[in-house]
């Protein structure tokens, strides 16, 4: 096996949180001896990324994932445990480690936000150490991957949400990072954004055999991209491992969808029907009874077509975090 | 590792920096004609302080037989044009903007990137220089044309002019980045920015010039860093300094200049691993 990309071994990421009661008496109790609280962000992870990985990291709003994301591009020092990418240690902020990752967060703007975008990718040459002519050839290949066209020559003030995020990717790419740590890139996005957004990192990911960790809340991302995910909660690992798995682990049912000869006839002894449409019908029923399930159906009706499925993706996450709780 | 995935090979390291100083400087330049009514408005304000000192003691030194200590009206007048263009110059990356540029995610942004976050600022307002000093020429020649400084200096006093007004705008880079550390322990440093503001009006020749203030805050004076960015600068120009003087007050903002980079290095190193990037 390969060298991993990214190796995490017991990382810990603990904020002081200051914290007091509401009222004058408080405040003033503050002025004299102020509480804190340790919000435990990150408790002790463990995980490795292999190259040309793409990862999905899930978890719910203050699950620790982005707090993870960011001491992994060295933006916050860890409390203990060990980060290494690249075989570099994030918090030292090596140049050389910076100039071959890159992190872009979907919420926040990295261009300048009164002159056009080409203004901002060419400070980035300057500030990556570009050769002009793999800046510019870079540049282009990238402009055209994601369809930007002459959007790069007006402010960036003046774009759209998305089209703001596909210039901001392009000004994250031209150094051509090795590692991509991508938060929530598709947010607030259309779907067509969405799909694009998508199909760019997919092919930048093929082409360059960059190893990407994304964290994004829309499963059509992680569907698309990720074969491997880590569920995240309250800080710590649920899950690692193929995203086929996570149903096979977490999912207590799944759906069995029914074509009947006989359209009215009576389903709720076989399960909880989720869906009726005429002849169709669509069953939620106890993982180990599917078999069972599915057989008393075929036998005791006509059946045109019976398929049996994993719940949804994003059913399949509520599971987890339901059951971590 | 996938060989597909090499880094793109790099640029020499100096030629690099001058690449990046140069590309920020025009970057900065494009950004500021975006607004260019905005900063016609900020540099009639900007003029607006030194003005209200310039009348106050115009008018004084008419009551005084035409002098204060010495420093005739026209003096005044040459020590306040001459202050508007040093107070462009001085203008820096101030440290309660460091709050903004956390709270924002900004400072997220220039993290990533690998680079000394002194360069961004340092290059930025250097680049900034080029469009204020452009529009403070016009403002200049009004303000001569109305309260005819009193102005006779030599080559060699305009050349450690130009050499000092970059020197004050590298002192004044140094401490503001400094005090704008206290962003990273406290969201309230506001108290302290105006302190240092305070002390820095009455210590710089901003407020007053130098030579009017008693003999031991002139003493005290060239033991700071303050007067290095505003008086000495100004008096280079309008006070016929001696070249020993000349050569001494350049020494000073070096000596200042450095010191002020040790210390916000070592700032730097404790405040950024306090930085929580929330929200960032």
């Amino acid at each position: 096996m390969s060298e991993s990309v990214v190796h995490v071994s017991e990382l810990t990421k603990v904020f002081k949180v200051p914290e007091r009661e509401a009222g004058l008496r408080a405040a003033g109790k503050a002025l004299i001896r102020r509480k804190t609280r340790d919000v435990h962000a990150v408790e002790a992870i463990s995980f490795d990324i292999e190259p040309g990985e793409v990862v999905g990291f899930l978890g719910p709003n203050g699950a620790g994932k982005t707090t993870t994301l960011k001491m992994l591009a060295g933006l916050l020092y860890p409390t203990s445990g060990e980060a290494r990418v690249l075989g570099h240690i994030p918090s030292r902020r090596e140049k050389h480690y910076l100039r071959r990752m890159t992190m872009v967060m979907g919420n926040r703007n990295q261009l300048q936000w009164d002159i056009p975008a080409l203004d901002s990718f060419e400070l980035n040459r300057a500030i990556y150490r570009l050769r002009r002519e793999d800046y510019l050839a870079m540049r282009d290949e990238l402009v055209e991957l994601l369809d930007v066209g002459d959007l790069v020559r007006k402010p960036v003030r003046n774009l759209s949400l998305g089209e703001r995020m596909k210039v901001e990717i392009v000004g994250s790419l031209l150094h051509r990072p090795m590692v991509l740590f991508l938060d929530e890139p598709t947010i607030g996005l259309d779907v067509t954004m969405q799909k694009r957004i998508r199909t760019f990192v997919s092919e930048y990911n093929q082409r360059y055999g960059a190893t990407v960790l994304l964290t994004s809340h829309y499963m059509a991302d992680v569907e698309a991209l990720c074969k491997r995910v880590i569920v995240i909660h309250h800080g710590q690992i649920l899950f690692d491992g193929a995203l086929a798995n996570l149903a096979n682990e977490f999912a207590a049912y799944k759906t069995i969808g029914v074509l009947l000869e006989d359209g009215s006839a009576e389903l709720d002894s076989y399960g909880e029907v989720i869906s009726r449409d005429g002849d169709r019908a669509v069953l939620r029923v106890p993982k180990a009874e599917t078999s069972r399930v599915a057989a008393r159906l075929l036998s005791e009706h006509e059946v045109l077509d019976l398929t049996i499925e994993e719940p949804p993706i994003e059913d399949v996450i509520e599971m987890v975090f339901a059951q971590s709780r | 590792m996938s060989s597909r995935a090499a880094s793109l090979p790099e640029e020499g390291r100096l030629r690099s920096l001058v690449d990046f100083y140069s590309t920020q400087m025009r970057t900065s330049v494009v950004a500021q004609l975006q607004y260019r009514a905005a900063n016609y408005f900020y540099m009639l304000g900007m003029v607006a302080e030194p003005v209200i000192y310039l009348v106050v003691w115009s008018t004084i030194a008419e009551q005084h037989g035409g002098a204060v200590n010495g420093i005739t009206a026209g003096q005044f007048a040459a020590y306040y044009i001459v202050w508007t263009l040093v107070r462009n110059m001085n203008i820096v990356f101030g440290a309660p903007f460091w709050e903004w540029r956390i709270r924002e995610g900004r400072l997220a942004g220039d993290l990533l990137r690998p680079l000394n976050i002194l360069h961004y600022d340092l290059a930025y307002f250097a680049g900034w220089k080029f469009v204020v000093v452009g529009l403070w020429l016009p403002i200049a020649v009004g303000l001569s044309a109305v309260f005819h400084p009193d102005l006779h200096t030599s080559a060699l006093e305009i050349v450690v002019f130009i050499i000092a007004i970059w020197g004050a705008y590298f002192v004044r880079s140094m401490f503001q980045a400094t005090l704008g550390m206290l962003n990273f322990w406290t969201t309230r440093g506001a108290a302290v920015f105006d302190l240092y503001m305070a002390t820095e009006m009455l210590l710089s020749g901003r407020l007053v010039p130098l030579a009017l203030m008693p003999g031991w805050v002139q003493t005290l004076a060239n033991f700071l860093p303050f007067k290095w960015t505003f008086g000495f600068p100004i008096e280079s120009l309008v006070s016929n300094l001696s070249t020993r003087s000349l050569l001494l007050g350049l020494g000073a903002q070096v000596m200042w200049t450095v010191i002020g980079y040790v210390l916000f290095t070592f700032a730097w190193r404790a405040a950024i691993k306090r930085f929580s990037a929330v929200g960032a």
